[in-house]
């Protein structure tokens, strides 16, 4: 009975998740919608980094390479394979993922193992180096369509039940709803034990995590295994909602964003990459009708200094190490 | 029966030998110190032990085993473990997980274990919990479990690095100056407890410490070393009527 325990506030979170993509599915219009996709795969993105930058304090610049990795496995993998029926088409979409995730995992791995024996500026280093080597194989690989991009990536469409559609919109959301689901449980409750517990011990301080018979390189190659597998999930998803990849939405710029939805939702903080993964998806749209107010597209530079007096203010992040959790035990004390 | 034995290890940082062909042992149960002056290479013999530094030459031996070479995280799930003389505590999480941490190696749950929360994650973790606070409350850090360890006062910071130790559930624990910086009854009480804790746990202590009078108090035993040489070595009556030990801290006297 403990495995359905386990299961009830995920599955009563998915069953939220729905209603949302209903809700979603009539009453945005198509560009929130995809927004909304964007977001999603943000916040795996985001809460997969933290793993590694928040929780192990293994600072990686390279996490595009990973979800690059995932994202263009999992697309080649889909022309591939034939598609299941009508709506059955979405365990293609988890078969891909998972497979997607699995290949960034073993990219991890390999990059990991090596590299994470460097510390701070050093590690970021390497990490960065290898992300711009996965663009640049891509960029130069013909099969996965080279710097042309890789077009015609099958994803989900609408389907007609039967009087009700099915839109592309409700499963790509679910979709990404789940892994996002999947990761934050899978994340948050690895930190509840001995073996997030060993990997804070190595961010707080290495030779005390080994005198306490933490074995670190372990610790810090899953982390860093488990944090590329999410990447490569939302590689996977962003491949199949977009049905085009190009080298280029893979770049440093990419890496550097994942880094800001960590630093400025607090490293090692889930709900604060949770709520910078939004904004940070949020805020350029947001911006955009100013852009036609004034004529001039000013809106890299609000943010900038968004985030300039963001970090004067709250330099450890918007949470810092809390969680929401945190802040309502606070709360309740306070009042009590 | 020696449960640890040192077989003339050296050390060596490029031209400086910092410990030159050092032995000694321990037996189990002993609660022996190893004190010298400032410079003398205690913390070097400490970081041999324990995996930190591997010696340029030498064995050592725990439990019949050899262990010279290998990692530090493997010696501690060996039964050595150790705290630090600048202290090293996790400072940004809780007193508890400080302590939990310690026990890491003895956890058997998978990764998946704990996503799934299955029954053997849960009372791993509860059972665990449960170990922990019982082992804070030998300190009466209880009351601050849930406190960031970095917040605790200073004397607190080296007494949790003790339970900490505990933790991991050592045979042989060696305190790299447990009391520096504490004053003569913080000191007294805390050379009380680790006699206790001793006795409790069963335990082999190594202990590095400045105080003479407080080594001379509580050890069976006492190694000195100066300039990374053995000078002396038994019991503290032996070493207080030392000649080479008066002259290794207080010089020799001048002959006008």
């Amino acid at each position: 009975m403990t495995a359905l325990r386990a299961l009830k506030i995920p599955f009563l979170s998915f069953l939220v998740l729905i209603v949302i993509a209903f809700i979603g599915n009539f009453a945005l219009d198509g560009f929130v919608q995809l927004l909304s996709i964007y977001v999603l795969i943000n916040m795996i993105l985001a809460m997969s980094l933290n793993l590694v930058n928040g929780y192990t304090g293994q600072f990686s610049l390279g996490h595009a390479g990973f979800m690059a990795v995932g994202a263009y496995s999992s697309a080649w993998l889909s022309t591939q394979v034939p598609f299941l029926p009508g709506p059955l088409q979405i365990f293609n979409f988890l078969l891909y993922a998972v497979v997607g995730g699995i290949m960034a995992a073993g990219a991890g791995y390999l990059v990991g193992l090596p590299s994470l024996r460097l510390k701070g500026d050093y590690l970021a280093i390497v990490t960065l180096g290898f992300g711009e080597i996965i663009r640049v194989v891509l960029l130069n690989t013909p099969a996965v369509g080279g710097a042309r991009g890789f077009y015609g990536i099958p994803g989900p469409t609408d389907h007609d039940l039967g009087g009700f559609v099915l839109s592309k919109f409700l499963m790509g959301f679910t979709h990404a709803g789940f892994w996002c689901l999947v990761t934050f449980f899978v994340i948050w409750r690895l930190m509840e034990s001995s073996h997030g517990r060993g990997f804070l011990s190595v961010r707080e301080d290495e030779i005390a995590a080994e005198a306490m018979g933490v074995d670190t390189t372990q610790a810090k190659v899953r982390a860093f295994v488990l944090s590329s597998f999410f990447a490569g999930v939302a590689g996977s998803i962003f491949a199949h909602y977009a049905n085009y990849l190009s080298p280029a939405s893979f770049n440093f710029q990419r890496s550097v964003d994942a880094v800001i939805m960590v630093v400025l939702g607090g490293m090692g903080s889930m709900s604060g990459a949770l709520l910078a993964a939004v904004f940070i998806t949020v805020m350029p749209e947001l911006l955009r009708p100013l852009q036609q107010v004034i004529g001039v597209d000013i809106r890299m530079i609000i943010y900038s200094l968004f985030l300039i007096l963001l970090m004067i203010m709250r330099p450890k992040g918007l949470f810092g190490k809390l969680e929401l959790t945190d802040l309502y035990k606070r709360w309740k004390a306070r009042k009590s | 029966m020696k449960l640890l034995d040192v077989r003339s290890i050296t050390m060596q940082f490029g031209g400086l030998k910092a410990v030159d062909s050092l032995s000694f042992h321990i037996k189990k149960g002993e609660l022996m110190g190893l004190i010298g002056p400032n410079g003398a290479g205690k913390t070097t013999v400490f970081n041999m032990l324990t995996g930190v530094y591997k010696p340029t030459l030498g064995e050592i031996h725990f439990n019949g085993q050899a262990i010279q070479g290998r990692k530090p995280f493997e010696i501690s799930r060996l039964g050595m473990t150790r705290t630090f003389q600048n202290i090293r505590l996790f400072k940004e999480i809780s007193v508890l997980e400080n302590v939990m941490i310690g026990a890491t190696q003895h956890q058997k749950y998978s990764m998946l274990d704990a996503a799934l929360i299955t029954a053997d994650y849960s009372q791993a973790e509860k059972a665990l919990r449960e170990k922990s606070l019982e082992l804070l409350s030998i300190f009466g850090l209880e009351s601050k479990a849930y406190d960031e360890a970095g917040s605790l006062p200073y004397g607190e910071q080296r007494e949790l690095e003790i339970v900490r130790a505990l933790g991991t559930q050592p045979q042989l624990i060696c305190l790299d100056e447990p009391a520096a910086g504490m004053n003569h009854q913080e000191t007294h009480s805390l050379m009380e407890t680790i006699a206790k804790i001793r006795k409790d746990f069963n335990l082999t202590v190594l202990l590095i410490e400045h105080d003479m009078k407080l080594v001379m108090g509580i050890c069976e035993r006492i190694v000195v070393l100066d300039h990374g040489v053995k000078i002396e070595e038994g019991t503290p009556s032996v070493i207080q009527n030392s000649p080479k030990v008066i002259e290794a801290y207080l010089g020799v006297e001048e002959v006008h």
